[in-house]
C-alpha cells in the first residue's frame, strides 16, 4: 500500500514545526496584482489623533535603508532559508510618529489588510521592502514595496503595502477575520486562532 | 442527479494506465457516488499517517450514472499530491473524494446550443466526459474539441478522440512540437487559428475553455475580440499545486 | 497571481448550501454586474477561496476551511438567486 507523506518531514532544525523547504518562491495573493507607479505611490502611518505621516518614494529612498537577509515561513506549510531584501526599518519610520496604541492595521493597495502588535514591528524585526534578490521588488511579490516581518507568518508580510493605521485593539485583517492566528507565529505553530 | 453525496467518499483504484509519460487516467469505485455530469469535478482528499491532509480538485473523464468514475492526472513536477496519484497509488489503495462538484462547467444532454470545446493541454479532461456524454445519448447537436497541446506525445486519449466514429470531431493544434509531415509550424493559439478552427458567433455557440490561467485568459480575450459575447463562453482554469 | 475560476467554490461550499452554488447567479454589491458565481475570480489558494467580481475585482465571497471548520462571508452579493434544483435532478 502507498503512504502518503506530504512534503514534510524535514528534520532541519532551522524549520519551525510543520513547514518543508522550498527553493522556489510561490505566489500567494486575496487579489489581482496592483500595478503602481512609483511616481504615484506613498506610505503613511497614521495615528490616533488623526496625524497622517507621509513619505513619498522619493522621501522614502532617501531614509536610511539596510540588507536584510532572513528565513520566510508561509502558514501554507513552505518555507525559504536565505532571503535577501533591501528595505527601510519601521524603527526609523515610526521615529517621527508618536502613538499611544499598541497594534496596527497594515493596509495595502487592492484593499488587503492584516493586523500587528507594534511591537512585532520594531527592534529591527520589520522592514518596508523595496529590492528582492538584488533587483527591484517584482509587482507579484508585492512591489514596489512590501511589509517584511519575517519573524511571523508571511501573510503578515503584506505586499503592495500603503500604509499603517495605529488601532487600540488587535481588531483582524482580512485573513485573521476568517480563523487565521491575530499573532502568527511560526514557532509557535500559531495558524490558526 | 448531480446532487452531490454529503461529506467524503472513499474510492478505491480498480484500475490505472498511463496517458502519457507525465499522466495516467486512474479508475476509482466509489461506494456511495451518485453519478456525474460531464464536465463535473471531484475533489480528492490525502491524508499522511500524522493527520496532515492535502485536498486537489481534478476533472472527471467519465460521466454518467454508477459508482465508477475515471480521473486523467498530469504530473506536476513540484506538486504535491499529483506525483502520488500518478506514480504511487496502488491498486486497492484508497483516497477520499468529495463529489460530483460543480454545475456552471458542464454540459448536459437537454442543451440545444452548438457547442465548441476548447482544451489546453490536460484541459481536455472535462471535455472527454464532455464527447463521451455526447455520443453515449447520441446527441445531434454540434459539438466539436480544438485541442492545443505542446508536443503529439503530450496527448490524452487520442486514439478514443480520433476514432472515425466519434461524434465530435476533433482539431489538433501543437505549441511545441509537430508530428511528421503535419502542414502546420507549431505555435500558441492566434486569432486566426481560432477564427478558423471554432465555431462562429453567428452560430451562437456555447464555448467551453479550459486549461492553464495564461492560455484560458488569451483564448477567451480573443474569443471576445470575435464578437462572441462573454457570457456565451464558460471557462475552468487549473492552477499548479 | 494566477486566479481561477469559481467553479472551483463547489468543493468548500458543498456542506454549506442545499444548492448547488457555481451555478447560482448573484449580484455584486460594488458595480451591480449580474453573473453567476461559476463565473466569478477565485484568489487565496491555498489560504482560503476569495471570489472576485469578474467585472470590477470586488470580493464577493470568503469561504476558509480548516480543522474541521468553515468560515462564510458573503458581504460582497446583494444577492444569489438559486435555480429550482428539479430542473436538474437527472443525469
Amino acid at each position: 500500500m502507498a503512504v502518503f507523506g506530504g512534503r514534510r518531514g524535514d528534520d532541519n532544525p532551522a524549520l519551525p514545526p510543520g513547514q518543508h523547504l522550498t527553493a522556489s518562491f510561490p505566489v500567494l495573493s486575496a487579489g489581482p496584482t496592483p500595478s503602481i507607479d512609483t511616481e504615484d505611490w506613498e506610505f503613511f502611518i497614521q495615528t490616533e489623533t488623526g496625524q497622517t505621516h507621509r513619505w513619498n518614494w522619493d522621501k522614502f529612498l532617501a531614509l536610511p535603508s539596510e540588507d536584510i537577509t532572513v528565513d520566510i515561513h508561509c502558514v501554507t506549510s513552505w518555507s525559504k532559508f536565505g532571503t535577501r531584501w533591501r528595505g527601510v526599518s519601521l524603527d526609523t519610520l515610526f521615529s517621527e510618529v508618536e502613538t499611544g496604541f499598541d497594534f496596527v492595521m497594515a493596509h495595502s493597495y487592492g484593499g488587503y489588510t492584516t493586523n500587528l502588535p507594534r511591537q512585532e514591528l520594531l527592534d529591527g524585526k520589520a522592514w518596508i521592502a523595496y529590492e528582492y534578490g538584488g533587483s527591484e521588488l517584482d509587482p507579484e511579490h508585492g512591489g514596489p514595496a512590501r511589509l517584511l516581518v519575517p519573524h511571523l507568518y508571511f501573510w503578515k508580510s503584506a505586499k503592495w503595502v500603503r500604509g499603517l493605521v495605529m488601532q487600540s485593539e488587535d481588531n483582524p485583517g482580512f485573513w485573521e477575520e476568517y480563523g487565521y492566528n491575530l499573532h502568527g507565529d511560526p514557532w509557535r505553530e500559531e495558524r490558526y486562532s | 442527479m448531480t446532487s452531490q453525496a454529503v461529506g467524503w467518499l472513499t474510492g478505491s483504484l480498480t484500475s490505472a494506465h498511463p496517458l502519457t509519460a507525465a499522466a495516467r487516467s486512474t479508475t476509482l469505485t466509489v461506494p456511495g457516488w451518485p453519478g456525474n455530469d460531464a464536465g463535473q469535478h471531484v475533489d480528492v482528499r490525502l491524508t499522511a499517517p500524522d493527520g496532515y491532509q492535502a485536498v486537489r480538485s481534478y476533472s472527471i473523464a467519465s460521466a454518467g450514472p454508477g459508482e465508477e468514475i475515471e480521473l486523467a492526472i498530469d504530473r506536476l513536477p513540484d506538486g504535491e499530491v499529483s506525483p502520488f496519484l500518478v506514480d504511487d497509488l496502488e491498486l486497492g489503495d484508497t483516497v477520499e473524494l468529495r463529489g460530483p462538484l460543480g454545475g456552471w462547467f458542464v454540459w448536459r444532454p437537454e442543451q440545444t446550443q452548438p457547442v465548441q470545446l476548447i482544451a489546453g493541454g490536460s484541459g481536455v479532461v472535462p471535455f472527454v466526459a464532455m464527447t463521451r456524454a455526447h455520443a453515449s445519448v447520441g446527441s445531434t447537436v454540434p459539438m466539436q474539441l480544438l485541442y492545443s497541446l505542446r508536443t503529439p506525445e503530450d496527448a490524452f486519449f487520442r486514439d478514443e478522440l480520433s476514432q472515425p466514429t466519434a461524434t465530435v470531431r476533433t482539431t489538433w493544434h501543437y505549441t511545441g512540437a509537430v508530428p511528421p509531415g503535419w502542414s502546420r509550424s507549431a505555435g500558441r493559439l492566434t486569432v486566426e487559428d481560432l477564427q478558423r478552427e471554432t465555431l462562429p458567433p453567428e452560430k451562437a455557440p456555447l464555448t467551453y475553455i479550459c486549461g492553464p490561467t495564461g492560455f484560458v485568459e488569451a483564448v477567451s480575450r480573443a474569443l471576445i475580440s470575435l464578437g462572441h459575447a462573454p457570457d456565451a463562453i464558460r471557462t475552468e482554469r487549473f492552477g499548479g499545486t | 497571481m494566477d486566479h481561477l475560476d469559481g467553479n472551483v467554490l463547489a468543493g468548500p461550499t458543498t456542506d454549506l448550501f442545499a444548492f448547488e452554488p457555481t451555478t447560482a447567479q448573484g449580484q455584486c454589491r460594488s458595480c451591480a454586474d449580474i453573473a453567476a458565481l461559476g463565473q466569478a475570480m477565485v484568489y487565496g489558494q491555498p489560504m482560503g477561496f476569495v471570489a472576485r467580481c469578474r467585472n470590477c475585482d470586488n470580493v464577493l465571497l470568503v469561504v476558509v476551511e480548516h480543522a474541521g471548520q468553515k468560515s462564510l462571508n458573503m458581504r460582497g452579493l446583494r444577492w444569489l438567486r438559486v435555480a429550482d434544483p428539479v430542473e436538474h435532478n437527472r443525469i
